[in-house]
């Protein structure tokens, strides 16, 4: 699996490859949207606004682990100069971003009807809109900058900066009064949440966790083929 | 490891650390200043009455929602099961505002225990399930205390 990650297999994969991939994420979003949205059963409490949860928690998760990865391959880019790495970062960081969005767009179409507002001003939601712009300001830094080694540079800091955001997002719930409630599914305890709405949100999970990896893969052969553009391919040995 | 990977090392590590202890110096700091909302029982410690906009958070006291008819105006009372705080509030209020529940209510305190509403926060909890499951909790008595906060 970690061949995968290399430079010249991931030239190797296919057309087929891509094919198969994207019919396995679409089917298996597709299939998961079907349950949380006809086959799962509404919340005792929320009635049918649950359903949002089953996009927003996905998006979330994903939003956080995308950063986590860019900033940890920063960090091996930065103090290693193991180029590859900047590539990874710079090729997630459009997916993160977008689940990023997804998310806090998601949640207040959520919070409007369960606590009467859109947006409010708690710990989980400042530090999630902190996310969003962190991964503006990575994005930015490689867009304004035209000279590659000091947008690597600068767009390495901000991600490795913003990677402490990261478990502030995570425990912001436990550490502060929040109106967001604290997390439903962790690792220590059983989940509290209905088996019959646990399903259709792992299966959202891997359906946009292979969408995610699609989208990586096909910006990461684009981050390569410019870098050559660039002549700048030699770099990445 | 070549010389300049250990001296970016050794400076990648030192600063982490410095951001580290700074970062605690600056939670704690924050954890008197972030407070989203008080409970009551923080209203009734504080030393004088704050003035302006706070927000107040607990459950909603069981049978305390009383309507006025008069002008669609409510009262009832929030509760951290030690101390109460008295609201009025004019307006809707959201669908998952209910007795036993929690919320966070946005005002204007007129005393220490009596709190003026211009908005209601309906507060959810992790916890999730389908309404049948939730019924034959109830009827098999298994229904845990916390999913009423």
């Amino acid at each position: 699996m970690l061949d995968l990650f290399q430079l010249k297999k991931i030239f190797q994969l296919g057309d087929s490859f891509f094919y198969w991939l994207k019919i396995l994420f679409m089917s298996i979003i597709i299939f998961g949207l079907i349950l949380s949205l006809f086959v799962s059963p509404k919340d005792y409490l929320q009635g049918d606004t649950v359903r949002i949860m089953y996009v927003h928690v996905p998006a979330s998760w994903l939003s956080l682990i995308i950063f986590s990865a860019m900033g940890v391959s920063s960090i091996i880019a930065l103090i290693f100069k193991i180029r590859v790495f900047t590539i990874y970062a710079k090729s997630l960081a459009p997916i993160g971003f977008t689940f990023s969005l997804i998310s806090i767009f998601t949640g207040s179409l959520w919070g409007q009807p369960t606590w009467g507002t859109f947006w409010t001003w708690d710990a989980r939601l400042t530090s999630m809109l902190v996310l969003v712009f962190f991964y503006i300001f990575y994005i930015l830094s490689w867009k304004l900058n035209k000279n590659f080694f000091s947008a690597e540079k600068y767009s390495s800091i901000i991600a490795i900066l913003g990677l402490a955001n990261i478990p502030i997002i995570k425990f912001s719930v436990e550490w502060w009064n929040t109106l967001h409630q604290p997390a439903s599914i962790k690792l220590t305890e059983a989940p509290a949440i209905h088996s019959s709405m646990l399903m259709p949100l792992f299966i959202m999970f891997i359906g946009f966790s292979l969408f995610s990896l699609f989208v990586f893969f096909i910006r990461y052969k684009t981050e390569i083929l410019k870098l050559k553009q660039n002549k700048l391919k030699n770099i990445l040995k | 490891m070549s010389p300049a990977t250990k001296k970016r090392l050794s400076y990648f590590l030192i600063s982490t650390i410095v951001l580290l202890v700074v970062g605690k110096f600056v939670y704690n700091s924050l954890q008197g200043n972030t407070v989203y909302f008080f409970s009551p029982t923080d209203l009734s410690n504080l030393s004088e009455k704050p003035n302006g906009l706070i927000r107040v958070g607990g459950l909603v006291k069981k049978n305390s929602i009383k309507e006025k008819q008069k002008n669609a105006s409510y009262t009832f009372t929030i509760t951290d099961l030690k101390n109460d705080t008295y609201v009025e509030y004019e307006g809707l209020l959201p669908n998952l505002f209910q007795e036993g529940k929690g919320a966070v209510i946005e005002g204007v305190l007129k005393d220490k225990k009596f709190l003026l509403a211009q908005k209601i926060l309906a507060k959810h909890d992790e916890n999730y399930m389908p309404p049948e499951v939730a019924e034959a909790l109830k009827k098999s008595g298994n229904w845990n205390k916390n999913y009423d906060q």
